[in-house]
């Protein structure tokens, strides 16, 4: 899919129309994609898909230079085969430098499918491979296309290109075509990574000049105004860089997250008030979710979120318990009043276990569990671990002493 | 066996669960080291068998269907072992010695009665101090022979007797 570009549908120089089909889907790959129901016109250049009647209009539509193509294939779409081919697939040669912008930077696949909603019709097929074969581009040259005669990809492939469709049908044919493949992969893979690793040793490089300039600030703190830490560092924020500074885990975006953790700090109030100023991670992110309706949050950002919810005073915090559940807090709810009211609980019923303490107080048992603990750790209750469970019992071994 | 009178802590499941909490627990074991000692001392018995002792009454309670395991009273035993109370016979800490009063305690109980009964200066065989019927209304009456050694051997190292080996037979010589 990466190897189609956008552009208007128009003819270059030398380039003619030869035939053109309607009701055609593409798929990328084995997947489909949002280009359903178009019409395809072939050049002897390229490849032209559109929505019904954008290509005739000259409106901007999706092109596929036929140089791409080295191997053309029919599917049948039917059970057994039955009722006639449905596709044709396409295999694909790796994009080149210099493509214009298409429906997508990268594509796991090296071959299209088009799929014709009535069956492929013989004379589309003919007339595409023939097109293919005839290599209309290498007689002149067509003004608009990136290829070049430096190019040295373009020296070897039209070779290669001739030798598939020549000895398709053999076993060796088949071997050819897969090595093909192989070699096309190998080469898009590296095409698509020379970006990413020098974008990674220049990402190395910034990683370490806002270091440098960090640890200069705060050497030099006096020397330079609270201000110009303040700008440099917003500066780092917004380029996606860890602060430095303060070496705080959050990252760019800050500001969102500042402004989600008031909108969570605002919703959550009354519902923490409701279930007794506690409430697991996880039901705050499907009440949140729940409350947004669209736009949907993140875990990952809702607890970025909750982590700033102490810069923005809200009145609840997040909290995590030595076994790792991470809660959202009430601050009015301190440990020992919850200690005292579970203990009362504990004393009223004789002895409470994590579940029999949720249906009473109304919480999660992952939550009642961790209220039994917290009033463990403050002596106000003492464990009975036996086949039957884990229970809790007043403290009687601190009480009768 | 002589009727034990069992602390309330006994019907109290939470006793045979060792406790996380350090305030708790050191009642909590308190409580036990109380109770195995009383236990022993009622039922003459001065070694304990970790592999065999969950199903004696002492460490099971049927009644409220709980029971000590093995690792708490390891843990209960070897917290006695630093009071001196309790000592591992073998190296896998199986069987143990529990010491109703530790062995320094013995010895010099053993002492006094020796030095109030007048037999400093003289021998006494280790049957006469455990069964003889001077000894009848002490503590140490019936004490286990290797418990009673130790204690004497405690005692012999303060200078105050001495162990002696006769044909089949030991004794000790107060000074």
């Amino acid at each position: 899919m990466d190897r189609f570009e956008y552009i208007e549908a128009r003819l270059f120089d030398g380039e003619n129309y030869l035939k053109r089909d309607k009701n055609v889907k593409i798929y990328d790959g084995d997947d489909k994609t949002q280009f359903i129901d178009g019409e395809v016109l072939l050049t002897t250049h390229r490849l032209l898909w559109g929505k019904p009647g954008d290509i005739p209009k000259g409106l901007v539509c999706l092109s596929l230079h036929l140089y791409y193509v080295f191997c053309l294939e029919e599917e049948s779409g039917g059970v057994f085969g039955l009722g006639g081919p449905k596709r044709i697939i396409m295999h694909l040669g790796p994009a080149l430098p210099g493509k214009r912008p298409g429906p997508a930077v990268v594509s796991p696949f090296h071959y299209v499918k088009l799929s014709f909603k009535d069956g492929v019709d013989t004379a589309f097929y003919k007339a595409l491979s023939d097109a293919v074969a005839a290599k209309a581009w290498e007689r002149q040259t067509p003004i608009d296309t990136p290829r070049t005669a430096t190019s040295p990809t373009t020296a070897s492939r039209p070779t290669v290109t001739a030798v598939n469709s020549k000895i398709r049908s053999g076993i060796v044919g088949i071997e050819r075509s897969i090595e093909e493949q192989h070699r096309a992969t190998d080469q898009s893979i590296s095409v698509a990574f020379q970006d990413l690793t020098k974008l990674m040793e220049k990402a190395k490089e910034m990683v370490s000049l806002s270091k440098n300039i960090s640890t200069k600030i705060r050497e030099k703190q006096g020397d330079i105004s609270e201000d110009d830490t303040v700008r440099f560092k917003s500066y780092l924020m917004s380029l996606g860089i860890d602060d430095p500074v303060t070496r705080d885990a959050f990252r760019s975006d800050s500001e969102y997250y500042l402004g989600l953790a008031q909108q969570v700090s605002d919703m959550m109030v009354a519902v923490l008030l409701e279930c007794g100023g506690i409430m697991s991670l996880a039901d705050v992110w499907c009440r949140v979710n729940r409350a947004r309706g669209l736009e949907l949050v993140s875990p990952e950002d809702l607890l970025n979120a909750c982590k700033l919810l102490r810069t923005v005073d809200a009145p609840m915090s997040l909290r995590k318990f030595p076994s790792g559940a991470c809660v959202l807090q009430l601050n009015s709810n301190r440990d020992e009043e919850i200690a005292k009211s579970t203990s009362d609980m504990i004393q009223e019923n004789g002895y409470l276990t994590p579940e029999k303490l949720s249906q009473i107080a109304n919480v999660s048992v992952l939550l009642a569990r961790e209220r039994l603990f917290t009033t463990e750790r403050l002596g106000l209750a003492c464990r009975d671990e036996s086949i039957e469970g884990l229970a809790f019992y007043p403290n009687r071994f601190l009480l009768e002493a | 066996m002589a009727e034990i009178s069992w602390p309330w802590q006994y019907n109290f499941p939470p006793f045979f669960t060792i406790q996380p909490h350090t305030e708790t627990r050191s009642k909590q074991l308190e409580a036990w080291e109380q109770l195995i000692t009383d236990y022993l001392k009622a039922t003459k018995q001065s070694t304990i068998d970790i592999r065999e002792a969950s199903n004696t009454p002492l460490f099971n309670n049927i009644e409220i269907n709980r029971k000590l395991s093995q690792e708490a009273i390891l843990t209960i035993l070897e917290d006695m072992a630093k009071a001196g109370k309790a000592a591992p016979i073998d190296k896998s800490k199986n069987v143990w010695e529990v010491y109703w009063h530790s062995l320094d305690e013995w010895g010099n109980m053993i002492y006094n009665w020796a030095c109030n009964n007048g037999f400093n200066n003289s021998v006494c065989t280790l049957f006469e101090l455990r069964e003889g019927d001077n000894t009848a209304d002490q503590e140490f009456h019936n004490l286990d022979m290797n418990v009673l050694v130790k204690a004497l051997k405690s005692l012999e190292a303060k200078g105050r007797c001495e162990l002696m080996e006769f044909d089949d037979n030991q004794g000790v010589k107060f000074f």
